[in-house]
């Protein structure tokens, strides 16, 4: 699996949210997490955000650099303080609380 | 199987599981090779108790000493502290890293940053360290200390179900491992990993008895393979980790039958061959100042005057005193020192536990390679009695096995010969000299006697010695019908006996003189009556000559007067 660039507006904009997600190989987890990712996104980011996907059995030395424990993990790179999120997102509350995203703000 | 340190060494026994060395001093010798090769070791113990050092240990002398090459994945310190930690033990762990032949691996847990939604595992773990592993080719895996792991993640079903794999998978890809645990209630470790690592279990304990810390080792359990049961003590400093293997007495030393000189020629000849055996123990005990360690002092200079190495262990003098006291008794140990061939360990008794000082001991006879060991005093122990004696038997059975001459000096409390403590080690010895004070006529004298000398007869006799700066003198002894005679008592009926005998020999000579005297005034008669004889023979002989004489002038005479008659015929 290659990286996937989401890019649905100006990645340079102010509240931009730049996100990665980590997995290890398309498992049901891995292919959930991302299905549920971009349903969040959608949802509550719309236009606003750019989703990186890394499979850390391609890329192992990234487990270390990124200090990655468990997958999914999802990271909130900006906008910043880093956040970080595990699981396969399927709980969309425990999702916004981590990534700062108050449900409601977002464009209906 | 029976244990004993010679069937370490020689490593006999099933080696049905393949080990990795440790290289860790002792260890190697007590689990009979090491760590069970490609399979997990969890080694658990309370906070302080040396577990990263361990595994830093491990994975140092592999990478360094073994040619096999570790990955140590450390969940609590950063990888400069690690290293930085170990430098101070002589570990480059820069070079090794920058050889890559070591790798450490920080795994950051904070808790806070984690938020958590559905389900997860911990391929990572797996991704980080396989990858960690193929970089260097690693044999060695250590994880210090994976438990962290719960207190970051709370979803302990999700976790203990990932360690399970994790450690199946360690044991798929043939590594061996380490997995360090801190000591929980009731278990091994505090999250009951132990049920998920179950070929080999070490704990470590750090105790505290009565003010002195105590490191213990005990290896729990070792599937497929015996191991060293006991509690074993051992020592960290600045030389890394070393364990204490002894085990149950073996009595199985190779004995000899070559003695050695005690330093003291007149003592040598009250031991029926002429010193102590070779690799015996022997105990000097005495009371405050009879010269124990003088005596000891002896036998170091002794040995290392053939050339052998002497390692003395001095627990109540430094050892620039007891090379300037022994110069006052005659011995010059300096010159042994600066060559080398003696080497003093001071060290106060109440320093360490009695174990450490074992163990210390150990370390040092197994560097040294002395020949003769002095041990002085070893009164100076304090504990419990059991404690002490056990100590001592490893400390003689340390020293009987390497066929090492153990000297041990020992401090009596009453003029009672054999106090407790010297009872308690009797047993232990070979050969037992006693030096006691004699009270008698106002002033004390020194004397000493073989208690006992296995396998060797020696002098029955209480001997009066004298301490003099040109060494030790042993008196001959005066047995008189009130006992031993020592000091002025003896001195004076031997001064007694000494005009005694002036005046027997005075008593012979008179004898003799006369004697003399007769035998000449005797000669001088017969000289008397040979020269009468003599006399008599020269004028018999005179008379006889005239005799013939006559007769033969009157032959001559009657022919004269034939020849007159004739012619007038």
């Amino acid at each position: 699996m290659n990286p996937i660039q989401e890019a649905t507006a100006d990645p340079a904009r102010p509240g931009h949210y730049n996100l990665r997600l980590y997995v290890a190989g398309q498992t049901p987890k891995s292919l959930s997490a991302i299905a549920n990712l971009k349903k969040i996104c959608e949802e509550h980011l719309a236009g606003i955000y750019t989703i990186e996907v890394i499979d850390l059995l391609a890329r192992p030395q990234l487990a270390a650099g990124d200090q990655i424990l468990a997958v999914p993990t999802l990271v909130r790179r900006l906008p910043p303080p880093i956040k970080r999120i595990i699981g396969n997102l399927s709980n969309t509350d425990r999702v916004l609380v981590g990534l700062d995203i108050l449900p409601g703000i977002a464009p209906a | 199987m029976e244990l004993t340190e010679a069937s370490i060494r020689n490593g006999a026994g099933p080696l049905a599981v393949a080990k990795a060395r440790t290289g860790i001093e002792g260890l190697d010798e007590i689990t009979l090779g090491g760590l069970p090769a490609g399979r997990p070791t969890l080694l658990c113990g309370a906070a302080g108790c040396g577990k990263t050092l361990f595994g830093m240990t491990f994975l140092v002398n592999g990478a360094a000493r073994f040619g096999e090459n570790g990955v140590l994945m450390s969940f609590e310190e950063r990888a400069d502290d690690l290293a930085a930690n170990v430098a101070s033990l002589g570990f480059d762990v820069d070079t090794l890293v920058a050889e890559k032949r070591l790798i450490i691996d920080h795994v950051r847990i904070e808790p806070s940053e984690i938020e958590v939604s559905g389900e997860y595992d911990f391929e990572p773990l797996f991704v980080r360290l396989g990858y960690a592993i193929d970089q260097v080719g690693a044999k060695r895996v250590v994880l210090d200390t994976i438990e962290a792991l719960f207190s970051g993640f709370k979803d302990e079903a999700v976790l203990r179900a990932e360690l399970r794999r994790l450690f199946n998978w360690l044991k798929d890809r043939g590594v061996t491992a380490v997995i360090t645990g801190e000591r929980g209630e009731g278990q091994l470790t505090r999250y009951g990993i132990e049920e998920y690592v179950s070929d080999c279990v070490i704990l470590l304990d750090n105790r505290v008895f009565d003010q002195v810390t105590t490191r213990r080792l005990r290896i729990v359990k070792y599937r497929g393979s015996s191991h060293g049961t006991n509690e074993y003590p051992f020592l960290i400093d600045d030389r890394g980790i070393s364990v204490m293997p002894i085990t149950a007495a073996g009595l199985q030393h190779r004995i000899s039958s070559e003695t050695v000189p005690t330093g003291i020629a007149d003592l040598d000849a009250m031991f029926g061959r002429g010193g102590y055996y070779r690799g015996s123990s022997v105990l000097i005990s005495g009371l405050a100042g009879t010269g124990k360690s003088t005596f000891s002092g002896w036998f170091a200079n002794a040995s290392c005057g053939r050339g052998e190495r002497c390692l003395y262990f001095a627990f109540e003098e430094s050892p620039d005193q007891i090379v300037r006291n022994m110069r006052s008794a005659g011995i010059e140990l300096q010159g042994h020192v600066d060559s080398g061939l003696l080497r003093f360990e001071s060290a106060r008794p109440s320093l360490y536990g009695l174990e450490m000082h074992l163990t210390r001991m150990h370390r040092d006879i197994v560097d040294f390679d002395p020949s003769a060991v002095i041990v002085d005093p070893i009164s100076a122990f304090r504990g419990v009695q059991s404690e002490i004696h056990a100590t001592l038997l490893r400390l003689a059975d340390i020293c009987k096995d390497r066929a090492i001459t153990a000297l041990f000096t020992s401090l009596s409390l009453a003029t009672d010969h054999a106090s407790e403590a010297d009872r308690g080690v009797s047993s232990l010895m070979d050969t037992w000299i006693s030096l006691t004070d004699v009270e008698a006529s106002g002033e004390r004298n020194r004397v000493l006697y073989v208690l006992k000398a296995r396998g060797m007869s020696h002098s029955n006799q209480m001997r009066e010695y004298l301490l003099t700066s040109r060494g030790v003198r042993l008196i001959e002894p005066y047995v008189g019908a009130e006992g031993v005679l020592t000091g002025a008592a003896r001195a004076a009926q031997e001064a007694r006996e000494r005009s005694d005998a002036i005046a027997r020999a005075q008593i012979s000579e008179r004898r003799r003189r006369e004697l003399d005297r007769k035998r000449a005034t005797t000669e001088r008669q017969i000289a008397e009556l040979r020269a009468a004889m003599s006399a008599e023979e020269g004028e018999v002989e005179m008379l006889d000559q005239q005799e013939a004489g006559r007769e033969d002038m009157l032959t001559a005479d009657r022919a004269a007067m034939a020849a007159i008659r004739g012619a007038a015929e």
